[in-house]
């Protein structure tokens, strides 16, 4: 068991999903991804909708078959291991309607029973802010409690590792500061979490490391400050012109201390930039030299999104 | 409470805790409950209406306009209601059924009374058999043969004692069928089924709960019929308990089995209702629910009792009826029994979790 826990939690190598097809082409899901998880860190995979988050994390809770490729947790695998394996993960997918007609604890004791020793529920309900709803009907509770309570589904088996699928997906911002902390709170404790996502407040708050994901591969990875720094300059500069007058991209990199530059379609211009005191006054005379003005000018610092747009020219949200 | 949970108490056994899901999700849903038991009720209520049998109902003919008075007068006295009608209506009246026969008048004197009636319809050969009777004995037949009528009136033999073992054959059908089948899918479409398989659970823990679930249902659903059919209609169950019992529980096993193969991989709940009801619609109409089976062209007969509803139906009408044991039943149960499993064994194969 000691030696048990220098094995990473989770590890993959070469995981590969395709799904076939009926008529048509087969769908390529998941191309290749390798990852090396340590324990007690928060792991995030953070990329636009359809990029093989969700394959990619159902693979390793063991729920899908990968077409290709080997996945290890806590140093045991799916196929030889499961029964012991599911005693030790907690899962909270993507989107699970729990019973609606049963009350917070009934779920939470169908829950218990599956496990060999389960969490005692007023501890479970305490550590997701629930108590008072112990008697509540599933389907009356608001979205944030429903979250909490699957994710206190998920710890119910006191998990070492944890999975949460787009866990604050459709929340609103108490209720996702609230899921927060308890992520936080879980992995104080000495927990593994494996998260998705595709906010990048959230990998930024709350992951130690981050994947980007896209088109079923990982085209970076890192902690979030790493990912950021790797685009050589710590903010961006937005802009757009009145009228919507245009600028070319590579006048735009010839300022003073500008990395990169983008123009989008709809004329509005982003910047990355290293020092903000050098870039804006050589921006606003070259506007000004051309005899246009600024509609709009927005300084701030430079985030995992960022590293996104710079990586695949789209932005997260647009899917 | 709080200190027993701080103590970590023995864990409920998954199956308990699966089949009480189940049983509270059933009995928190008003509309569920009307369907198992308001739902039979009333029908029985309605057909047992429509078609009670209050003794033998009386001959009605109709007259046309110059039939003697001497005529209507025998055929009351025997009886028979006459009603005296003009030509037209006299035709609607005999075409809708409501007389048997038109008397007409004789042409002139001296010809026959006339008795216009369709011979096809037992009803209205009964009536001319009955009119006739009753004419010529009045008018001084003497019968050389001597007869007496032993009347019997059997308990069992009213259309309400056919109809109350079909509509609990019929009832076990769609309790197995949307109790599993339906919400097995509607747990898949849910995403409950995956979220199940991510937990440390036996799978086979989730059918062995739908099963006890069913169990639990199937003595209330029965009882509660055969009790308001006794008070009601004066229904009887004349056969052995354990016999009801046998056949019950196998024909809802079977249909549970059908169940879990219609729900193996449909992936939203209209497909599951459209399949269901492609299997179970024929079913009411073929397997003797409303009217016996014996009815279609026995070209159908050995198709009409293959199918598993009639085993249910005609084992059901055994014991209850007739009052069958065991030995009456057992080739209902087979029947069954082969259904619900190679039901049961494709759909296990084909289920889908995701």
């Amino acid at each position: 068991m000691q030696a048990a826990q220098t094995e990473p939690a989770v590890s993959c190598r070469g995981l590969r999903k395709i799904y076939d097809a009926r008529r048509g082409a087969a769908v390529v899901a998941v191309d290749g991804i390798d990852l090396a998880i340590r324990r007690g860190e928060c792991y995030g995979l953070l990329g636009p909708n359809g990029a093989g988050k969700t394959t990619t994390v159902e693979i390793l809770e063991g729920i899908l078959q990968p077409s290709a490729g080997e996945v290890q947790l806590l140093g045991m695998s799916w196929s030889r291991d499961d029964v012991r394996l599911r005693e030790r993960i907690g899962v909270a997918l993507q989107e699970t309607r729990l019973p609606e007609r049963l009350s917070v604890r009934e779920v939470l004791d169908l829950f218990r029973s599956f496990y060999r020793r389960p969490r005692p529920v007023a501890a479970l309900l305490s550590d997701v802010e629930l108590t008072e709803k112990r008697d509540a009907w599933v389907g009356k509770l608001s979205g944030g409690q429903r979250q909490r309570l699957a994710i206190a589904c998920a710890m119910v088996g006191e998990p070492d590792i944890l999975f949460l699928d787009e866990p604050t997906t459709g929340l609103d911002p108490q209720s996702r500061r609230q899921l927060w902390d308890l992520v936080l709170r879980f992995r104080a404790g000495g927990g593994t979490v494996v998260l998705t996502t595709h906010y990048m407040e959230e990998a930024q708050r709350l992951c130690d490391r981050v994947a980007i994901v896209d088109h079923g591969r990982i085209i970076k990875e890192g902690s979030p400050a790493e990912l950021i720094r790797s685009l050589g300059a710590q903010h961006v500069i937005e802009f757009s012109l009145e009228g919507g007058a245009a600028v070319a991209e590579a006048e735009l990199r010839a300022l003073p201390a500008v990395t990169g530059a983008r123009v989008a379609p709809d004329g509005g211009c982003s910047l990355t930039v290293s020092e903000p005191a050098q870039a804006l006054p050589a921006l606003i005379a070259l506007v000004s030299g051309r005899g246009a003005a600024l509609a709009r000018l927005e300084t701030r610092h430079a985030t995992l999104e960022d590293v996104f747009v710079t990586l695949t020219g789209r932005h997260l949200r647009d899917g | 409470m709080k200190t027993a949970d701080e103590d970590r108490p023995a864990r409920p056994h998954p199956v308990v805790q699966l089949t009480l899901m189940r049983l509270r999700e059933l009995s928190r849903e008003p509309g569920t409950l009307f369907w198992v038991f308001g739902f039979p009720i009333l029908m029985s209520i309605a057909l047992g209406l429509a078609f009670r049998s209050t003794g033998p109902a009386p001959v009605v003919v109709g007259a046309l306009p110059g039939v003697s008075d001497e005529v209507t007068r025998a055929l009351a006295a025997g009886g028979v209601r006459v009603r005296p009608l003009d030509e037209p209506t006299a035709r609607t009246e005999l075409r809708a059924g409501r007389v048997a026969l038109v008397l007409v008048p004789p042409a002139a004197a001296g010809a026959p009374l006339g008795y216009r009636f369709d011979d096809v319809r037992p009803e209205s050969r009964l009536g001319r058999a009955v009119v006739d009777d009753i004419l010529q004995r009045s008018a001084g037949r003497r019968d050389p043969r001597a007869v007496r009528d032993d009347l019997v009136r059997e308990r069992g033999a009213r259309y309400i004692d056919f109809l109350i073992p079909g509509l609990i054959g019929m009832n076990l059908m769609s309790g197995s069928m949307w109790g599993i089948g339906w919400v097995l899918v509607n747990m898949r479409v849910r995403k409950l089924l995956k979220r199940l398989l991510a937990a440390p659970m036996r799978r086979r823990h989730l059918f062995y709960a739908q099963a006890l679930a069913r169990l639990v249902m199937i003595p209330i659903e029965i009882v509660v019929i055969l009790v308001f059919a006794r008070l009601a209609f004066d229904v009887r169950m004349t056969g052995s308990w354990l016999a009801l019992a046998l056949v019950s529980v196998t024909g809802s096993a079977c249909f549970a089995g059908l169940a879990i193969l219609v729900a193996s991989r449909a992936q939203n709940s209209e497909t599951v209702s459209g399949l269901m009801n492609l299997v179970m619609l024929p079913m009411f109409v073929l397997s003797g629910v409303f009217f016996s089976s014996a009815h279609f062209p026995a070209f159908m007969q050995p198709a009409v009792n293959a199918l598993p509803l009639t085993a249910l139906c005609n084992g059901l009408r055994a014991v209850i009826i007739d009052g069958a044991g065991l030995a009456g039943v057992a080739g209902a149960l087979g029947l069954m029994a082969a259904w619900g499993a190679i039901s049961f064994v494709i759909g296990l194969r084909l289920f889908r979790w995701g």
